[in-house]
């Protein structure tokens, strides 16, 4: 089943290398990964290791995701000393490395027609894919609080990497409590005289790790306002201070700052996926364990996931979940329309398992009666390794015996005798 | 690209006749660092009709915050002397930085 494959590649490159003198750009491939963040670059490792013809597409000029404008990265296993920005740049030299092909570009549209998917960028771009892995990550949350986007680039930041330089030894303010606004927090004490970070929560309660709070705790240049939001942000050309609002008390105060950093979560940028793929209320692609999406062939890896724990660490594992998972899709996909629905005689298609002992035996007995001499094809499925198939000829009870002409279903059998099966030939 | 700092910023910048692009950035902005090889290219392409400028504001702080530029990168351009534009935020692309030359041609 690898060289079905491998033999789509050859030809490509046959085709490709048949304009001599010119390079022309195939834009059709086994796999098409959308966003390179560390979901988008495992899968692509995976991917074109196993020989899969792959394409990343990267909306923003640097690939990376969420990681490359991150400083810290200290639980990456086996990475003890790196920085995220570092380590972003070996999964996609890791990726170069087994020849997956990276592309900018900002898809808008995703179309499945079974088993060719069009994909379409913002610049009308269009490539075709076999498989589709949705790894778009998520966008910053914006709170929407007065004087955010009027004070954006003069002040107010998202990037803490970025603009690190230009807080030297001033005062800013942090807003958010999980591992981002805390790990990015000490990041900046390293440049900023004072930093305050506005916890929602309690004293002393923050969503961040314990070992990342206990080293916000005991950095000197941190302080803390706790049960407390950002209400407003002030300044005419620049930022100049915020408000704070007590939400136990209602109270209000000010403070003085020259920046104000956000981190208060993130937001998947997936309007384009509805009507093609499954989200919940909250716009993350729905998945089941294996990565796959209401769409064979088409899934969702990293944040743009429903899930709970975001680390690169788990987007590195969905990603590799998702790559094996195609390329078991796309070989039993192709096995299917060579062997089954482009054959020009009928085909007997037994399903079984390796698990039902009946199933087993049926199988060989059909193999024992020389279908070639009737001019007949038989193809086996194995149930358990080939869900989409079993699932797409609605297998409930094995062994079930199918026999396909022209590529449609004449006779379906269910548990049927041996009789019964030469009684269809 | 002409590299500024405080002894020719004004020199070069705030008394010079016609249009000159200024790049605010500095060594640790990753973004920056990936934006400046485009912009090169465009000095390449525009070099002579407007001035191509570079600032690291790293010791050169004040003067950056001076010109209201507290976020990086920072493309600002200039017209006689008077800020005329200001491109910031990590969405910034080339292309948005083209279109602003273009428009002062």
């Amino acid at each position: 089943m690898f060289l079905s494959v491998n033999y789509i590649r050859i030809y490509i490159l046959i085709v490709n290398n048949f304009n001599k003198g010119e390079i022309q750009v195939s834009n059709t491939y086994d796999l098409i990964i959308v966003g390179g963040g560390p979901a988008g670059m495992s899968a692509a490792i995976y991917g074109s290791r196993s020989r899969l013809d792959t394409l990343v597409l990267e909306a923003k000029r640097k690939t990376g995701g969420q990681p490359a404008t991150y400083h810290d990265m200290e639980n990456y296993p086996g990475v003890p000393e790196t920085t995220a920005d570092e380590l972003m740049d070996n999964f996609k030299k890791h990726a170069e490395k087994f020849d997956t092909e990276f592309k900018r570009g900002e898809v808008t549209d995703i179309k499945v027609n079974g088993f060719e998917k069009v994909i379409t960028t913002k610049k009308g771009e269009e490539y075709k894919a076999k498989s589709v892995v949705l790894a778009m990550g998520a966008e910053p949350r914006k709170l929407g609080i007065k004087g955010e986007e009027e004070l954006k680039g003069r002040g107010v930041s998202y990037c803490a990497t970025c603009d690190a330089d230009i807080f030297e030894d001033l005062d800013v303010v942090v807003i958010g409590n999980g591992n981002s606004a805390v790990e990015e927090s000490i990041y900046l004490t390293k440049f900023v005289n004072k930093l305050t970070m506005v916890v929602i929560h309690d004293e002393g309660v923050m969503d961040a790790e314990k070992i990342l709070q206990e080293k916000a705790m005991e950095n000197d240049k941190i302080d803390f306002v706790w049960n407390s939001v950002v209400e407003e942000i002030k300044g005419e050309e620049m930022v100049e201070g915020v408000v704070l609002k007590n939400i136990k008390t209602g109270e209000k105060s000010e403070l003085d700052c020259h920046g104000v950093f956000f981190f208060v979560g993130r937001v998947p940028n997936t309007d384009f996926l509805e009507g093609t793929v499954e989200l919940t209320e909250h716009g993350y692609i729905k998945t089941n364990d294996e990565m796959e999406t209401n769409q064979p062939g088409v899934y969702g890896i990293g944040d743009v996931r429903n899930k709970v724990v975001r680390q690169v660490i788990t987007a590195a594992g969905d990603g590799a979940t998702a790559a094996v998972m195609a390329q078991g899709y796309i070989e039993e996909e192709e096995y299917w329309q060579n062997n089954v629905v482009e054959s020009d005689v009928p085909v007997l298609v037994g399903f079984w398992s390796v698990t039902h002992q009946d199933s087993m035996d049926m199988m060989s007995e059909i193999e024992g009666m020389d279908l070639d001499k009737k001019d007949c094809r038989f193809v086996k499925i194995d149930t358990y390794k080939n869900r989409l198939i079993s699932n797409r000829y609605d297998i409930d009870e094995i062994p079930t015996v199918v026999k396909i002409e022209d590529g449609e279903v004449k006779e379906k059998l269910v548990e049927p005798t041996a009789e019964e099966v030469q009684e269809i030939l | 690209m002409l590299e500024l700092g405080k002894e020719n910023f004004e020199d070069e910048v705030l008394n010079a006749e016609g249009v000159v692009l200024v790049d605010f950035w500095s060594p640790n902005c990753d973004l920056c660092l990936d934006l400046m090889p485009d912009v090169e290219e465009l000095a390449e392409e525009y070099g002579d009709q407007i001035k191509f400028a570079k600032l690291n504001i790293k010791g050169n702080r004040r003067l950056a915050i001076g010109q209201k530029v507290l976020g990086l990168p920072s493309i600002v351009l200039y017209e006689d002397g008077e800020k005329v534009e200001h491109l910031s935020g990590d969405e910034l692309e080339v292309e948005d930085i083209k279109d602003a030359i273009e428009a002062r041609l």
